[in-house]
């Protein structure tokens, strides 16, 4: 086996492999676990650091084996698909950190991140598989392993919310499968390609359209698209490590991800166009965006603000695959990473504030700036972007996406864009108000002896690093390698003719 | 040579059966020689089978219509090896789960239940298949009263009366075929049952008893409280293996002897499938008893077989093959989820899933086996299920049959709400941490076969190669 085969396979086993041992490893056995948990983390960020700095010099990393006559499991690092691994890469090995001191003395932990690697595998497996089939088995595989997550602290409410979380993802599963299994009878192939593999059957019009929203609907679930949202909120009794997973790593960007994968290499975004269905996809997304905002703009609970926040935003990935041009699609794509360090910037905070002062309401948060100055100011830059306020990431995303609208002619998008900026701003200053100039209600908690800093180390560095990573992204769009940067490229290289 | 293996097939696990009921003391021995070297006979088998062709064996050198004639073809090497695999697994959870004198018992059983099988699988004409048909139903009836209490009895001369008349109805179609054809002999009968006087007739008894035998919807009323009352390992042995068996002659016999004639046929067979699959896991999903869940769970996945069989002769590959794997993979899920969910019933000392004590705690591979076989049963990607499943819907599609389509994804579906349901009862719950602790190899023969209906995911090529194109 080649080297450019082989490596897909070691990004894959470098989160596998440790999940799987984990799995067998005593619970008590906390050193030899963060040793695995650290290393695979660190294998794959280095492997996914090489394959960039290939990928953008021509190579091309696949394997396949074959499943069924015509049916292969294909891996393969496309940019795009590059784009998603290495934010989760990223993102995973800092929410590994932050989630070993999180759960520190917390029952379960072996299973824990026995899942929460395997979660994250098939999160790559989502990215890289290079057919319809093969993302059909990971998707399927993140639903499978985000359950034990879910119903991680095994009251009667996480059950609840596990069961809830099973009902939509595993309709969506089913809605997925038919689709695909209907593509193949129709295309007799399945595998992804630029600017897409299905014009040019001779499939009548309305089985496509029909395909195309069973795929759609399938991924939409996941992608949290209103109304198949209502999974969502309910997860927030997870653990934070957990939510920062469903928010910003894995679960509603996998949803995200397959859009992108099915408007641009199953269908082509042209002739997904032509075929008129990328206005429902616009509608659906704008009141996903509207929607998601009003509900959050009313939730006391800090997780429930965030989590119908996600609702809205990642939406505008979905938005921006719907408006047809480049810069459209270069916002929604850089969207896909900026909303992930933008979510679990706020989310790692929100665990902090959980964990440190147990505060879990938005009017519990009066002066919290004082106490914990260094999680309030990520906490505030992660917000701030979500607004869109330049120089901050989400503000990139943002003026991508509004040139996109305008260059298209769908106006109503800018109106839709600048009405959440507004209703964001709505939800998200009103906390940094309280929490940077409202006195507190009380007397904090003393820190306990020997601290050296506001909350533990490990939970502080996290939010630290990806609120540095919000600006930097948006200061530094412009440098080779930045989301952006990056975006561009997919955009031009494989989603329109050139 | 490879002929040769044939019998041997057959009377390796027979003798080391009959040992095993002689034997005293050395019953675990000759379960696992037994078993292992049925393995690799099967083993060899497949490994020697010319792709696509037949091997016959004529016993004692007679030609039919005298003799005994034994054939193995790509199915039948298929099915036997699925079989030869499970069956060690099954001894080995059985090997901690009986006291000295019912190992006895369940060996010689046991594996002259084997025997029958293998017998079965092999048998190239239509008497000498009633013969290791009604071998297989009265060692299997054996083995369901094995653990004794006043309930597995009951349960059991239920499946003694069910089994009996099953057999009546089958020999008397096959009596009704040798007066018209005077052979019995399948090849010299291929393709002629159509045409028989009373071949109709004859179809219909056979049909029937088949389905009587395989426990299919609406004849199913015996198997839940029989194999629901079986000690672990015979649930999981009659569950996973026997009521194959009689689906796999359907569909010999149908496609061989009768050609795949009748339309109707075919829409009948898909219609009863359909409604089994849909009616059954509602009435899985309405378990109180893990154990009850996971019998109903098998009338509703031989649905599926039946749907698959049905559409055989309609459109041809996609669905034979859909048929095996779907077989192959029940096969390796259900015997799984049996011996994972009697370990979690054998800690608790019952198996109402309602007072499960946090048993992922304790048990995390049996926890972990129930989620596997649950996902080959769902038909989720990577797993036998899938592959099965999604032949299954690609010749649903081809015969142009859309309820047949909905009906399989709704099934999937079913599925998985009864499968959470028992999944969810591994979580929470409180925690017993005195309860009497299991044999590591209780857990670890669950666990691989629930394992290897995942690996059948990726051995869909392999075993495509092995099986050949339609008898």
């Amino acid at each position: 086996m080649s080297q450019n085969a082989l490596l897909p396979l070691l990004l894959i086993a470098s989160s596998l492999l440790p999940g799987l041992v984990i799995f067998f490893l005593p619970e008590n056995a906390v050193r030899p676990r963060t040793v695995l948990n650290l290393t695979g983390a660190i294998a794959k960020l280095l492997l996914v650091a090489f394959m960039l700095w290939g990928v953008s010099r021509g190579e091309s990393y696949a394997v396949s084996y074959p499943l069924l006559p015509g049916i292969d499991f294909s891996l393969r690092a496309d940019p795009l698909a590059l784009l998603f691994v290495s934010l989760s890469a990223v993102l995973w090995f800092l929410t590994t950190v932050y989630a070993i001191a999180y759960l520190e003395d917390a029952p379960n932990r072996a299973r824990f991140f026995g899942f929460f690697s395997l979660c994250v595998t098939a999160t790559v497996g989502v990215a890289m598989a290079g057919n319809l089939l093969t993302f059909l088995l990971f998707y399927e595989l993140l639903t499978l392993s985000t359950y034990p997550l879910v119903v991680h602290r095994e009251t009667p409410e996480a059950r609840a919310a596990g069961n809830r979380y099973l009902v939509y993802t595993l309709c969506g599963g089913a809605a997925l499968l038919l689709g695909t299994a209907w593509l193949y009878l129709e295309t007799g192939t399945l595998t992804f390609a630029p600017r897409g593999f299905v014009a040019g059957s001779d499939t009548p019009a309305w089985a496509l359209v029909t395909i195309f929203f069973l795929l759609v609907s399938g991924v939409g679930v996941k992608a949290a698209l209103v109304p198949l949202h209502g999974w969502l909120p309910r997860a927030m009794v997870a653990p934070a490590p957990v939510s920062a997973l469903l928010h910003a790593v894995a679960v509603v960007k996998a949803g995200a991800f397959g859009i992108v994968r099915i408007v641009y290499d199953v269908f082509g975004v042209e002739y997904a166009a032509d075929l008129g269905v990328m206005d429902a996809l616009a509608a659906s997304a704008a009141i996903t965006i509207i929607y998601g905002s009003l509900r959050a703009l009313t939730q006391d609970d800090l997780k429930r603000r965030l989590a119908f926040s996600t609702v809205s935003q990642v939406s505008y990935i979905a938005l921006g695959v719907a408006i047809v041009g480049p810069l459209a699609s270069i916002g929604g794509l850089v969207h896909l990473v900026h909303q992930g360090l933008m979510k679990i910037t706020l989310f790692f905070c929100a665990g902090n504030y959980a964990e440190t002062l147990g505060l879990h309401k938005v009017s519990e948060l009066d002066g919290v700036g004082r106490r914990m100055p260094l999680t309030t100011a990520a906490f505030s830059v992660g917000a701030l972007g979500m607004i869109g306020l330049p120089p901050m990431a989400g503000f990139i995303s943002k003026w991508y996406l509004g040139l996109g609208a305008l260059e298209a002619g769908d106006t109503w998008a800018v109106v839709v864009l600048a009405g959440s900026s507004a209703l964001n701003a709505a939800y998200f200053l009103p906390i940094l108000h309280r929490a940077w100039f409202c006195p507190p209600a009380g007397d904090w908690p003393p820190l306990p002896a020997g601290a050296r800093a506001e909350t533990a180390l490990a939970l502080l560095v996290p939010p630290v690093l990806t609120a540095l990573m919000v600006i930097l992204a948006g200061l530094l769009a412009a440098s080779p390698y930045s989301p952006q940067d990056w975006a561009t490229l997919v955009v031009l290289r494989e989603f329109y003719a050139p | 040579m490879t002929d040769a293996l044939l019998p041997l097939l057959v009377l390796w696990p027979l003798a080391t059966a009959l040992l095993a009921l002689l034997a005293m003391r050395t019953s675990a021995i000759l379960l696992a020689l037994g078993t292992l070297g049925n393995l690799a006979l099967a083993a060899a088998l497949a490994i020697r089978l010319p792709a696509g062709q037949d091997v016959s064996h004529n016993v004692g050198s007679w030609d039919a219509p005298l003799g005994i004639a034994l054939r193995a073809d790509g199915l039948s090497t298929f099915l036997i090896l699925i079989t030869a695999l499970a069956s060690p697994l099954l001894a080995l959870h059985a090997s901690a789960a009986y006291e000295r004198p019912e190992l006895r018992y369940f060996a010689g059983l046991f594996l002259l239940f084997m025997a029958a099988l293998n017998g079965l699988f092999l048998a190239g004409d239509l008497f000498n298949l009633y013969v290791t048909l009604e071998l297989l139903g009265l060692s299997a009836v054996a083995l369901a009263a094995l653990s004794g209490g006043p309930l597995a009895l009951a349960a059991s001369l239920r499946y003694l009366l069910a089994t009996l008349t099953g057999s009546m109805a089958y020999l008397l179609g096959v009596a009704l075929l040798y007066r018209a054809a005077g052979s019995l002999d399948m090849l010299q009968l291929a393709g002629r049952g159509p045409d028989l006087p009373g071949g109709a007739v004859a179809f219909s008894l056979i049909t029937a008893g088949l389905l009587l035998k395989g426990a299919v919807f609406p004849l199913h009323f015996w198997l839940p409280p029989a194999h629901a009352n079986a000690t672990p390992p015979v649930s999981a042995a009659l569950s996973a293996l026997a009521v194959k068996a009689p689906l796999y002659l359907l569909l010999r016999l149908w496609m061989v002897v009768y050609d795949g004639a009748w339309p109707l046929v075919s829409d009948v067979l898909l219609t009863v499938g359909a409604a089994g699959v849909l009616w059954c896991s509602v009435l899985a999903i309405q378990q109180q008893r893990a154990k009850l869940l996971v019998a109903y769970s098998t009338v509703a996945q031989l649905g599926y077989l039946l749907m698959a069989l049905a559409l055989v002769p309609v459109v041809g590959a996609a669905a034979y093959a859909g048929f095996a794997l779907l077989l192959a993979s029940h096969l390796l899920a259900k015997a799984g989820l049996f011996l994972a969910v009697g370990n979690l019933a054998r800690r608790a000392g019952h198996d109402n899933m309602k007072d499960f004590e946090s048993v992922v705690r304790h048990m995390p591979l049996s926890a972990a086996a129930i989620a596997l076989a649950g996902v080959s049963l769902m038909g989720l990607p990577p797993s036998g299920g899938f592959n099965g499943k999604w032949l299954l819907l690609q010749a649903a599609l081809e015969a142009g049959k859309g309820w047949v389509v909905a009906v399989v994804l709704a099934g999937g579906l079913l599925a998985a709400v009864y499968v959470f349901k028992l999944i969810e009862h591994t979580f929470g719950g409180r925690d017993r941490p005195d309860a009497e602790s299991l044999p590591r190899r209780s857990e670890w023969a669950a666990f691989a076969l629930a394992g290897g209906a995942i690996m059948m995911g990726f051995a869909g090529y392999p075993a495509l190669r092995l099986l050949g194109g339609v008898p």
